[in-house]
């Protein structure tokens, strides 16, 4: 089946299988891998991307549904060769190790941080039911959403 | 040139700019002209023997290239064990199963398609006639008279028995003693779950005759000497093995695995490139699985509270094979660490390492090490209970007393550096002990079930010397190397045999590099997991990346520094036995004007014009560190719990860490190795277990949806403090803090949970996960007991 969407900006078009997951269509057809397959059941979230503005998992939807949908994967946040806040927090913060869970955890802190500017630390955490990291224990992650709260309402 | 101070500074890394950004290269990310895409067919059955298997039908499905069998791979033998230890029974353990599966998910076929669809479809095509026998998976049955046998090598299912310190001495000890505690204690077995699936990309030139393999490693050059000399028969030198980004490792990722080895076979038989990369189900199934003991153990005390005996006896599940190093686990890595941080009259342990019909159990994050630990730090607690003394009391009576150079444990091995004591009254004071039992007391009174744990642990890093390792039955050196390259411009580029899999080598390598040659971090770079540019290395894991790799690193830049030293001194007209090399430059003792910058030297060196007679040009050194001991990292935790005793569910209030790891290269990175450490131990003192159905012996656990991997809402923010107490094992007094976390942080859970219950009379909970449910019986146990 045809299937037309704009990811970061690009319009990519191609004739799929309507069991393709979004997932795949980005990293295997787009060639867009910075979007990642962490686990077969949606629990990890390490292939978390905006769709339409919302944070989504793009393994738990087929390529075939996303049809004329406008894609952010992380290799769109970055501006004009400026990280987002959030990448820049990531860093700051030592938000992650291994960097595999870490482009869903940005995605998903974008929405986050549009539901709660000046979110607490109990809500970071509840918000990040759907991502799940092995190397930070999450201390430093929390810490890297705060600090981006703090950044993007100072500008 | 003056720098900035390198060591022992929190420097952002500069890994993390191409993950932020979505740049990272990890292994599935990899595509190249005419891939092909596998699936392996798996036993669904714990055991089975295999009557026949048909590919027909699979190999006519669209889009196939190739299914392979066992029976293909003719002239390929054994997936090796890398430590023998004395009688060890070795079963093979074919890369594709042949007469038998012994465990869900023993892969015995692999099918290659031009899709993964149609390798996912057509694997699913593959008929195997399963002559389905019974098993066992459970530790404590493995051995018992009776039980399923799935090895002839092992009919009773014993893979070795082992021991280690004084039976007599213990037995009397524990006779004579006026206090003995006597415990099971449950070390439930755990699946590593690093976030990137394990994954391998094979590529066999016709042309050239050679081979590139893409894999998820954490010792690129181990799998590759393993597969090569041991498997496959193939040349060492014409395989080239890439471990490129690698999203976690956990210890998982250190064997060589089924996997990689066929797809390395079996892209010679088709001439294309294979990818295959683990769905996270097989992940469960197949990645090496860790702890699993059943342990009962004894200590015995004087009325005062000393130890005067320990007697350990337990039960190790190995799985269905030998995994690489799966012998040393509960062996080596753990029996010679129960002598803990405390002095103690007498120890004996024995060991017995049973096969069952599960995943193979190697080592995860600490291995050994805390399942050691839990049966110490919990059997302290037990003994604390029975003479009513204050567990805090109990381990100051009995820490041995601080020692720069050399403690001679009961259990053969000897301590480098230690200092006790003032790590855990850090502790207490951050803590603020007194009065969190003021307030468990006042909490008491309302029916609130408030609870301290403490861990005092010790651990053991960068395990060596190879000599010492081999006569324990290592089948491999544990140095490491290193090769530093200095450029005409006078930048460098470090080559390590170490890998990083998320620890942050390319920053904190630099730093020490930069560090030693006094120039700017920036001119440094640093290039690992690549045996076509390492000259060799032995990996990752065991906490031994600084203190074994870094050392290699300073002994490449001490013959850097005697070489430039011979260059200055001929462009000086100096006795290069006056040279000095102090802050990137090289300068004649006592004549502070005389000197020539890190640079010039290296310029010379390529350029030798002027240059001292008989010297070789370049400057490049290459070292092997060959360490004389471990180096033993410790410290105490401490856990603060809250359990509702309508539900017994646990909430962690506080969790404090206080590490001495040595000296410390980027206290940011070590705080966050100490942070992502203590959550996977937390997450087995209170969430995470492998399960196996005892009669059907699936895996009851084999998704993310039923193996509770801790989330984000489940931990804490984590309280960390050091003390440094460096090692005089190597020059640069690291010992190494990769799983000081993990090691440290089960045992002060537990010992909370059963702190917060002491009132209803608790002194110990057998099994772990403490959930709801279990805490809640115990709870019940312990109130109908009244």
């Amino acid at each position: 089946m045809k299937t037309s969407v704009t990811i970061n900006g690009v319009a990519h078009s191609h004739d799929v299988e309507p069991r393709l997951l979004l997932v795949h269509f980005i990293r295997e057809l787009a060639g867009l891998t910075g979007t990642h397959v962490g686990c077969d059941t949606s629990q990890c979230g390490a292939c978390v991307i905006r769709l339409n503005g919302q944070a989504v998992k793009s393994c738990t939807m087929l390529a075939v549904q996303a049809d004329g949908a406008q894609i952010t994967t992380i290799e769109g946040m970055a501006k004009d060769g400026k990280l987002h806040p959030i990448q820049d927090a990531f860093w700051e913060k030592h938000g992650l190790q291994c960097g595999f869970c870490t482009p869903g955890m940005i995605m998903s802190a974008a929405q986050i941080l549009e539901r709660y500017p000046k979110p607490t630390e109990d809500q970071i955490r509840q918000q990040l039911e759907g991502n799940l990291c092995r190397c930070t224990g999450y201390h430093n992650i929390v810490k890297a959403i705060q600090y981006a709260a703090e950044k993007m309402a100072g500008t | 040139m003056a720098t900035a101070k390198l060591l022992g500074a929190s420097i952002k890394r500069r890994e993390d700019p191409r993950f932020i950004t979505g740049k990272g290269h990890f292994t599935d990310d990899l595509k190249l002209p005419g891939m092909t895409y596998a699936a392996f067919v798996r036993s669904p059955h714990a055991h089975a023997k295999i009557r026949k298997i048909d590919t027909s039908r699979a190999s006519k499905h669209p889009g196939v290239v190739a299914v392979f069998t066992g029976k293909d791979m003719t002239g390929v033998n054994s997936l090796p064990c890398g430590w023998l230890l004395p009688e060890l029974k070795v079963p093979p353990h074919m890369p594709l199963a042949t007469d038998a599966a012994r465990y869900v998910g023993d892969p015995v076929a692999i099918v290659i398609a031009e899709t993964q669809e149609a390798a996912l479809d057509a694997a699913e095509l593959v008929a195997v006639d399963w002559d389905v026998r019974p098993s066992v998976t459970r530790t404590d049955k493995a051995a018992a008279p009776g039980a399923p046998s799935m090895h002839e090598v092992a009919p009773d299912n014993v893979a070795f028995r082992w021991q280690i310190g004084d039976a007599a001495a213990t037995d009397a000890a524990i006779k004579s003693a006026p206090v003995t505690v006597k415990k099971r204690i449950v070390n439930q077995r755990l699946v590593a779950n690093a976030m990137e699936p394990r994954a391998c990309v094979a590529r066999y030139e016709e042309s050239t005759g050679e081979w590139t393999l893409w894999v998820t490693s954490q010792n690129p050059h181990v799998h590759r000497l393993l597969m090569t000399a041991f498997v496959l028969g193939i040349p060492e030198h014409k395989v080239r093995v890439i471990a490129p980004d690698v999203g976690g490792g956990f210890g998982s990722k250190i064997f060589l695995y089924n996997e990689e080895t066929v797809c390395s076979w079996a892209t010679k038989q088709i001439n294309r490139p294979i990818r295959w990369t683990a769905e996270r189900r097989e992940s469960f199934q197949t990645d090496a699985h860790g702890r699993d003991h059943v342990t009962d153990a004894e200590l015995a005390l004087s009325k005062d509270g000393k130890i005067l005996g320990f007697r350990i006896k337990t039960t190790a599940n190995l799985g269905a094979y030998l995994s690489t190093f799966a012998p040393a686990v509960p062996t080596y890595l753990y029996g010679t660490l129960l002598n803990g941080v405390y002095e103690m009259g007498a120890i004996h342990c024995e060991v017995t390492g049973v096969f069952t019909n599960t995943t193979p159990v190697d080592a995860y994050r600490g291995a050994g090490r805390p399942e050691a630990a839990y049966v110490i730090e919990r059997m302290m607690d037990a003994g604390a209970a029975a003479l009513k003394m204050d567990p805090a009391e109990l381990r100051k009576k009995n820490f041995i007393p601080k020692f720069d150079s050399g403690y001679q444990t009961k259990v053969a091995l000897s301590y480098d550096s230690g200092n006790y004591a003032p790590t855990f009254d850090k502790l207490l004071t951050m803590l603020d002990y007194k009065k969190f039992r003021s307030d468990q007391q006042a909490g008491r009174g309302k029916g609130k079930l408030l609870g301290v744990g403490f861990s005092t642990y010790i651990e053991a890093c960068s395990i060596a010397p190879s000599k010492v390792v081999g006569s324990l039955g290592a089948q491999a050196g544990l140095w490491e190397s290193g090769t530093i390259r200095v450029h005409p411009t006078g930048k460098v580029t470090v080559f390590t045999g170490s890998h990083s899999h998320g620890q942050g080598h390319e920053t904190t390598m630099a730093q020490l590099v930069g560090d030693h040659l006094g120039i700017p971090m920036d001119d440094v770079d640093i290039v690992h997991g690549d045996t076509g540019i390492v000259p060799f290395g032995m990996g990752t894991y065991g906490s031994r990346s600084a203190s074994v790799g870094g050392t290699a690193l300073v002994m490449c830049m001490d013959k850097i520094k005697e070489k430039g030293k011979i260059i200055a001194a001929h462009l000086l007209e100096a006795n290069p036995k006056d040279m000095d090399y102090v802050g990137g430059e090289f300068v004649v003792k006592g004549s502070p004007d005389k000197k020539i910058p890190f640079g010039q030297v290296a310029l010379t060196a390529y350029v030798p014009h002027n240059y001292p007679e008989g010297a070789e040009p370049g400057l490049e050194a290459t070292s092997f560190y060959d360490p004389s001991n471990f180096c033993f990292p410790f410290g105490a935790h401490a856990c603060v719990v809250e359990v509702d005793p309508d539900t017994g569910h646990v909430t962690i209030l506080r969790y404090l860490a206080v590490d001495d790891v040595g000296n410390v290269i980027n206290p940011m990175i070590v705080d966050g190795m100490v942070h992502g450490g203590v959550a996977q131990g937390v997450a087995q003192a209170l969430w995470e277990g492998a399960v196996y159905d005892e009669e059907s012996g699936q895996l009851v656990t084999g998704s993310l949806m039923d193996y509770a991997l801790p989330k984000a809402e489940m931990l804490p923010m984590y309280e960390t403090a050091r003390t440094e107490t460096p090692t005089p094992v190597n020059p640069l007094g690291v010992k190494g803090a990769g799983e000081t976390g993990t090691i440290a942080s089960t045992p002060a859970v537990v010992n909370a949970v059963v702190d917060a219950l002491s009132g209803l009379g608790v002194d110990h909970i057998e099994v772990m996960p403490l959930t709801p449910e279990r805490v809640w019986k115990t709870i019940q146990a312990a109130k109908s007991k009244k």
